[in-house]
Parts: C-alpha cells; sequence; structure tokens
C-alpha cells in the first residue's frame, strides 16, 4: 500500500483526496532487466480500462465500482400475478388515497403548531438567550418528528444518546437528506450543509440558523477557508449545539461509503460515529439527487408504507497518538460501515460531480515511469 | 435505467455472440447490455467519449485517449467485440492483436517507432524526458534484435508476447 501523505494544515473540503488512497502499485510490481516485451506488454493498463468499462471487479479496486455507489437498485416487482396484483391496487389505493393525505395533515398540523411557538419565542425572547435556544431546539425536535411520522417512520435507535460538550463532532454515513431530520429528531444538532434553491434553502436560512447551521457552496473555491474557521469556531463554543457532519459530502445509495473527507478529522475534537442504515423494505431512502427534487423524494416516501432504519449510536473515538487525520477517517469509517454492515468503497463522493484531476493519471504514469528507469539500471 | 434483458431478445443475443466469436457466454452479453445502457446515457444506441468520461477510472486510465479511437461511436454489437479480447475464453493471438491494434492508431498493420515512443509517452508522461524515452527504446529494441528505424508488424508482434504469459482478463459480473 502506498503510504498516506500526512495532511496539510488547512482545512480542505473541495479537494478530492483520493491520491491518497489509490494504491497505485496494485499491480505486481515487474522486476529484473527492461526488455522489449515489458515496454510492448500494455496489458495491465488495458486490462484496469476494460475493467472499468465493463464494471468489473479488479483487485486493484478493492471491489466495486464508483457509479455502483449511487445506483438505485428497483426492487423486484413483486405484484406479477392475478391474486397479488388487485392486493397490490388495494395498496396503492389504501397508500395514496387514505394514508397520503392524512400524513399531509399530520405534517401541516405539525408546522402550524411549530410556526405558532416558534415565532413567537424567536421574537419575543430575543433578550433571555439560554431560555430561548432551548425553546427553539426543543421545537426544532418536535417538528423533526412530525416529518418523521409523515411518512410513518419506524426508526430504532441504539446506543447511548448524543450529550452536549464542547469539542465533540458527530459523523453519519449519509443516504438522503432526511438522514438530518432523523438524527434531528432525537438531538438538535447544528449541521453543515449545501446550500439548497427552492423551499428547502428557505427553511435553511430561517429555521435551522437557530439550531446554528453552517453552510457552504461546493463550487465556490474561496468557501473553504470561510467554512473551515466557522467550523472551528463552532465546535469551540461550549453554548453550540453538537455539530453534525456527513463527511462523505454527497448522498450515497446505502449499500457503500465513499471516502470521508479529512476536513473534521484535523480539528482535534473527539469524534463521535452514528451509523445509519435503512431497510428496503417497503421504500429504497436513497436520494438520488441527480434524478429527483427533495419535493418529489419527500412525497415519494409519503406514499409508500414506512420508513424503516436503523441508527446506532457509537463510541466516540480520538485520533491515536501518531496516526494522520486520513487514517483517523478511514477508522472511523471502518467503525460505521461494520455496524450498518455496508462496504467501503475507495472513491470520493465529489467525483459524482467533477471529473478526476489529472493527478491520478499523473501518479500512474510516474508509478510506471520510475519502474521503467530502476530497471533500466538492473543489468 | 431499468433496462433489463427483456428489451434483447434471444436472437440479438445469439447474433452478438457470433459477431465476438463466442469470446463470452449468454448472461455475459446481457450483463453487458445492461453496461451498455447504463453508460449510453442519452439512449443514442452508442456510447460518446464523453459518456466513458463519466467513469473515472476510465478517465485516470493513461491509455483512455488511445482508446477513444477505437471505441468511439460503437453500437452494443461492436461494443462486445471491442470488449471480447478481455474475455478469459479470448485466445493469445487475439490479446495480441487487440494489442497491436492499440499501438497501430492509422491502422496499416505497421508499428513504427513513432508508434511506440507515443504509447510510452502516454504511460510515462512529464516523468522520463523525452530524449530518455528515445533511449530506453531503442536501447531495448536493440537488444530484442530490432533498429530503431524497424517497422514492427503483428507478427512481431506475437514473437516478441507471445510466450509471456500475457494476462489481459476482466470478468464481466453476471448478477
Amino acid at each position: 500500500m502506498s503510504k498516506l501523505k500526512s495532511s496539510d494544515m488547512e482545512l480542505d473540503f473541495d479537494r478530492p483526496n483520493i491520491e491518497d488512497y489509490l494504491s497505485t502499485d496494485s499491480i505486481q510490481e515487474p522486476s529484473g532487466k527492461l526488455r522489449l516485451r515489458d515496454l510492448l506488454d500494455i496489458s495491465p493498463t488495458l486490462t484496469e480500462a476494460g475493467g472499468a468499462i465493463v464494471d468489473a471487479s479488479i483487485l486493484s479496486l478493492s471491489g466495486d465500482s464508483f457509479t455502483r455507489c449511487f445506483k438505485s437498485n428497483p426492487p423486484e416487482p413483486w405484484n406479477w400475478n392475478v391474486y397479488l396484483f388487485p392486493l397490490w391496487c388495494l395498496g396503492v389505493v389504501v397508500r395514496y388515497g387514505i394514508l397520503f393525505p392524512v400524513r399531509v395533515l399530520i405534517l401541516t398540523l405539525g408546522w402550524m403548531i411549530f410556526l405558532s411557538c416558534y415565532i413567537p419565542v424567536h421574537l419575543l425572547l430575543k433578550g433571555h438567550d439560554k431560555l430561548r435556544k432551548k425553546l427553539e431546539r426543543g421545537l426544532v425536535e418536535l417538528l423533526c418528528s412530525f416529518f418523521v411520522a409523515s411518512w410513518t417512520g419506524v426508526v430504532k435507535y441504539h446506543g447511548p444518546r448524543p450529550s452536549a460538550r464542547p469539542k465533540q463532532v458527530f459523523v453519519a454515513n449519509h443516504t438522503s437528506m432526511i438522514d438530518f431530520i432523523i438524527l434531528e429528531q432525537m438531538t438538535a444538532f447544528a449541521v453543515i450543509m449545501q446550500k439548497h434553491p427552492g423551499w428547502v434553502g428557505l427553511v435553511q436560512s430561517t429555521i435551522l440558523e437557530s439550531v446554528g447551521c453552517i453552510w457552504f457552496n461546493r463550487s465556490e473555491a474561496k468557501d473553504r477557508e470561510v467554512v473551515a474557521r466557522k467550523l472551528r469556531e463552532h465546535v469551540e463554543g461550549p453554548d453550540n449545539n453538537p455539530l453534525l457532519i456527513f463527511p462523505e459530502g454527497t448522498c450515497v445509495n446505502n449499500h457503500y461509503t465513499v471516502m470521508f473527507k479529512k476536513g473534521v478529522f484535523e480539528l482535534g475534537s473527539t469524534i463521535c460515529p452514528i451509523a445509519i442504515k435503512y431497510n428496503k423494505i417497503f421504500v429504497d431512502a436513497f436520494w438520488n439527487s441527480k434524478k429527483q427534487s427533495f419535493t418529489t423524494h419527500l412525497l415519494q416516501l409519503m406514499t409508500s408504507w414506512a420508513v424503516v432504519c436503523d441508527v446506532w449510536y457509537l463510541e466516540p473515538q480520538n485520533m491515536k497518538p501518531g496516526e494522520t487525520p486520513i487514517e483517523f477517517a478511514e477508522r472511523v469509517r471502518e467503525i460505521i460501515s461494520a455496524r450498518a454492515g455496508i462496504k467501503k468503497v475507495p472513491w470520493d463522493g465529489y467525483l459524482k460531480y467533477s471529473r478526476p484531476s489529472p493527478i491520478h493519471r499523473e501518479r500512474k504514469q510516474q508509478a510506471f515511469a520510475e519502474s521503467v528507469l530502476r530497471r533500466l539500471e538492473d543489468k | 435505467m431499468g433496462n433489463t434483458s427483456s428489451m434483447l431478445t434471444q436472437y440479438d443475443i445469439e447474433e452478438v455472440q457470433e459477431h465476438c466469436n463466442n469470446t463470452f457466454s449468454q448472461q455475459e452479453i446481457v450483463s453487458l447490455y445492461q453496461r451498455f445502457c447504463q453508460l449510453d446515457r442519452n439512449s443514442g444506441g452508442f456510447i460518446s467519449a464523453d459518456e466513458f468520461l463519466s467513469v473515472p477510472e476510465f478517465a485516470v486510465n493513461p491509455l483512455s485517449q488511445r482508446l477513444f479511437r477505437m471505441i468511439d461511436g460503437l453500437n452494443f454489437k461492436e461494443f462486445v467485440a471491442f470488449l471480447s479480447a478481455f474475455s478469459s475464453r479470448a485466445t493469445l493471438q487475439h490479446k495480441v492483436e487487440y494489442i497491436f491494434k492499440v499501438y497501430d492508431s492509422d491502422g496499416n498493420g505497421k508499428v513504427a517507432f513513432s508508434d511506440l515512443l507515443d504509447v510510452l509517452r502516454d504511460l510515462t508522461g512529464q516523468f522520463i524526458s523525452e530524449q530518455q524515452r528515445e533511449l530506453v527504446l531503442t536501447q531495448v529494441l536493440e537488444e530484442a534484435g530490432y533498429k530503431k528505424d524497424s517497422i514492427l508488424v503483428l507478427s512481431d508482434f506475437m514473437k516478441i508476447l507471445g510466450n509471456t504469459g500475457l494476462k489481459m482478463e476482466v470478468e464481466v459480473p453476471v448478477d
């Protein structure tokens, strides 16, 4: 395995840190004097290309390819015969005709209660910050419970509930924005999120602001430093809500975890891992943001029978002496993946949004070049 | 997505199988079709260069540019034929021919020093100087009994690579 480089001081959210993981010496190291056939034999590189095209498992990439992490596997249709089909139709009628309106009602009720309490609290208790924050926290938790009820969420929480202490950051694997709602229902976390357009953005700037949220914009380069600073400030403030971060940086389909961004692991705080696993029995909770808007996603959840998931709060971890932030991140990812029963892949989530940089290709070239030159010396 | 084997009839599968000289089993061809449809996002019936580049593992491959030439605009039958060299059932001859084609960019059956240099440049990038590359190539060519201005043909490639235990295999994932 290639050695892991030590991180630079700057928190770097947008740079794909894939080069630290991709092992360039995965292909068997040839040895001995360099011959014509060694230069002519491009089969290892071609095999990698072929494997990529075919989406095959190659030893060097430890299994599954990038695109698999974002594939929503449609469930096997079960309504394919004479008596199952009418049953399914009945189910559709119940779900869309009865459950959905009831859920919409519940959600509307929830919003009304929330707003009628939140707005007065927010405006009138301006002076009494401690009390105001406490009430606002409770109200946000309440609203999230209403959301969860509106999809008939069957959430089983395992492990000790998070307690608010300074210098503590919670990390979880990410499948959909509802992860946040499910976790928020139990504890009012502060989050760091991508700023979304539309009504979601509105909610983000008003309500979530009160629990303490940090915004970033993936496409803005300068944003990184600002966000890094805000993160550090937040973690160190004793009155702030515990911070929740999804280090994958994007939604993954809950069968895999992609690489964690090292940013939060460099802060020197205790990391409390949370593992979330959805049961696809009634609905697939994976939000494929390229295929669906959040509203469509929510509607899909609200017209299915239930959203079933398990949440495990795992033992807090600290960086071990001599461990680099990247090793720490990988260790935490291993803990989360093992608990949730999902596979790890060595791919960077941001490759969903942009092409891999030339650096990755250059690494392969460098490895080959060095091998050639070295073998030239061998007589 | 949602393209299942119901889109391919038995006739289609057999036709493709024949076209690739039975190097893939029928199940593998079905899997390849699913993969083809997954890559062919705009359902144009062929995969464009851009769609290939969306596979990160392919985009970082040093030989991706050379392979583009060979794969751009392939329909499914041609796609399978292109990949047939990677099957475990493909003969050594077939694999060596494939490697030869990658080198022989103008398809005239001849590989010159410049072609060898081009591929070596793709594989080593900026990490060896152009001069050094030429030196290395000339040296190994001469050791193998060729000259710098020798033109290599397929039989030369067979001779050089024929008994090296060439391994170029990819397993098509079959659900």
